[in-house]
């Protein structure tokens, strides 16, 4: 993380639990037919079997294992905020055991597509996604497991 | 059989990066359309177009629009957009209208003028959009999605970068001559494995680029068509399907597969329902094709088309390919027009090329990329936010 005394704010309002120690994605669940959602639902359910439109919080499980990855090797078009000068970067589709789904993200700096195969074990935690006048923008990023 | 209608013309704009206004482009291709089919453009009763998204008010009213250049005649219209699944939804909309005795002709056209590099969301501070937020928060680019998918071929099948490489060769063997492509030349395995990386295993003559071009079909019942031609091709499958819940597999622009922990999954992954349906709409299968033309993003995407078209089982793409099966001479050519490798996407018109394509095919009017005797033809692809597209065409 930034040494710089700026404020942390999360990427996206409401996504993310911002506890160094303890990191997730914050989800949802239907109180009804009790499926997560990830990006968190609060309307109506998604479940076309099921009337639901009462959720409640959900913090997805922190680890899981390496679906698939890949890179990016330019600089992202806007609104994506790349560094200056470009450091190419991984980004990680990451299975959820418990929740059964699969969450991307990017993969941590310093870990490249050849430190990474399908199955590996992944652990989620926070990094900064660039910085602003005001504020360190702070997202989730998916790192290797240390064997 | 009851539930057919006839392709009486098709026409394209050649694509390319010509720097004019997409109108431009869908009023070529229409004229065509009309003059291949003997149809006077005041004989048209119902307009379809494919909107564009990216070229301001009058290509989200594709229909008027192009309505609107080719002389205003008092024909009904219907605009619609589904991603690169835009030219389906046209095409299902005519149809729809013909089956329904609603109109006996009608025109269908979409067009592009696309902007250079990345599709990148449209612009503003919005992030209640997982279009903008993708970009936003993952960096998370089209071919960030391909590149996972390649990814997970090599992983799960030891798909090689060779493999996808030989994709581009076969497509650009195929297409060079198209006088509609865009790359009118041959690549080799070593031109595309020098490419610079983009999203690894992906190289930049992997991925598909963006482009301008035209597309249009006359279509029209099977009555009126008879007093046109005695032979007409003729469309008897049109799938728009969507995807079911759960939807376990990443799909652009989503951050997240649905949840299969609490849901039974369906029996059909979204990929193969969608022609799927076509194939149960035709009363066809896989075993019937003689062509397909499918939706090559990336040239790994291919192989996966072939798996999900019900070509081979899964993990036997690779095997399909290597054996030439899918080569024109081969026992199921596949993108025989050369494919996206060879001409790039314009959105809303791609889905109607590929129509096109197959048309062609099917009256064996494209010379040296004939695939000879062909009778029934499957044309597929994908858009985001869960657009099905598959049309299968016969004669
Ligand atoms: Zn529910």
């Amino acid at each position: 993380m930034s040494s710089v005394e700026k404020p942390q704010i999360p990427a996206v309002e409401g996504w993310l639990r911002m506890d160094e120690a303890d990191p997730s994605l914050l989800g949802t669940r239907c109180e009804e037919c009790r499926t997560v959602y990830f990006p968190p639902e609060r309307t109506f359910c998604r479940n076309p079997r099921c009337a639901g439109s009462s959720f409640e919080e959900h913090p997805l499980s922190r680890r899981g294992r390496l679906w698939s990855f890949t890179n990016n090797c330019y600089p992202p078009p806007d609104p994506y905020v790349a560094s200056d000068p470009f450091e190419p970067y991984a980004i990680a589709a990451v299975e959820l055991e418990a929740e059964k789904m699969v969450v991307l993200g990017q993969v941590v700096s310093g870990v490249n597509v050849g430190d990474l195969k399908a199955g590996m074990e992944m652990e989620l935690v926070l990094a900064t996604l660039f910085e602003d006048d005001e504020n360190e923008v702070v997202v989730w990023k998916w790192q290797p497991v240390a064997a | 059989m009851s539930d057919e209608i006839a392709v009486l013309g098709v026409g394209m704009h050649p694509w390319g990066k010509w720097g004019r206004n997409f109108v431009e482009y869908g009023v070529k291709a229409a004229q065509d359309a009309l003059a291949d089919a003997g149809v006077a453009w005041s004989d048209i009763q119902f307009v379809a177009g494919g909107d564009t998204v990216r070229n301001g008010y009058p290509g989200y009213v594709a229909g008027a629009t192009f309505a609107q250049a080719l002389g205003w005649s008092g024909a009904q219209v219907a605009s619609s957009y589904g991603a690169c699944a835009t030219g389906a939804q046209a095409i299902a909309t005519a149809r729809a209208q013909i089956l329904a005795g609603l109109c006996d002709v009608a025109l269908v056209v979409g067009a592009d003028a696309a902007p250079k590099g990345f599709f990148a969301p449209t612009g503003g501070d919005r992030p209640d959009d997982p279009d903008w937020l993708r970009f936003r928060v993952l960096g998370a680019t089209n071919p960030i999605y391909f590149g996972l998918y390649a990814r997970r071929r090599m992983e799960i099948y030891g798909a090689t970068e060779l493999d996808f490489a030989r994709v581009k060769v076969k497509n650009s063997q195929h297409g060079y001559t198209n006088p509609n492509a865009r790359y009118k030349k041959t690549f080799t395995i070593e031109d595309v494995l020098e490419s610079p990386m983009v999203s690894d295993p992906l190289r930049l003559l992997q991925i598909c680029a963006t482009s301008d071009g035209g597309a249009a079909l006359v279509l029209s019942s099977m009555d009126y068509a008879r007093k046109h031609t005695t032979d007409p091709v003729t469309v008897a499958g049109v799938s728009t399907v969507t995807p079911q819940f759960p939807q376990t597999v990443i799909e652009m622009p989503n951050f997240a597969t649905d949840s299969a922990a609490t849901q039974p999954l369906p029996d059909t992954p979204f990929k193969d329902s969608i022609a799927q349906l076509a194939y149960e709409q035709a009363g066809l299968g896989p075993e019937d094709l003689d062509l397909a033309e499918v939706y090559d993003l990336s040239s790994a995407l291919e192989l996966d088309w072939y798996e999900n078209l019900g070509l081979c089982n899964p993990g036997d793409a690779e095997k399909l390919l290597n054996d030439g099966d899918t080569t024109i001479g081969g026992r199921i050519p596949v993108n025989a027009s050369g494919g996206l490798g060879c001409f790039g996407e314009a959105v809303p018109a791609q889905a109607i090329a590929q129509v096109c394509e197959v048309t062609w095919q099917l009256r064996g009017e494209v010379g040296d990329r004939q695939v000879e005797g062909a009778r029934v033809g499957l044309t597929i692809n994908q858009g985001l936010f869960g657009h099905g597209s598959s049309v299968i065409l016969k004669r």
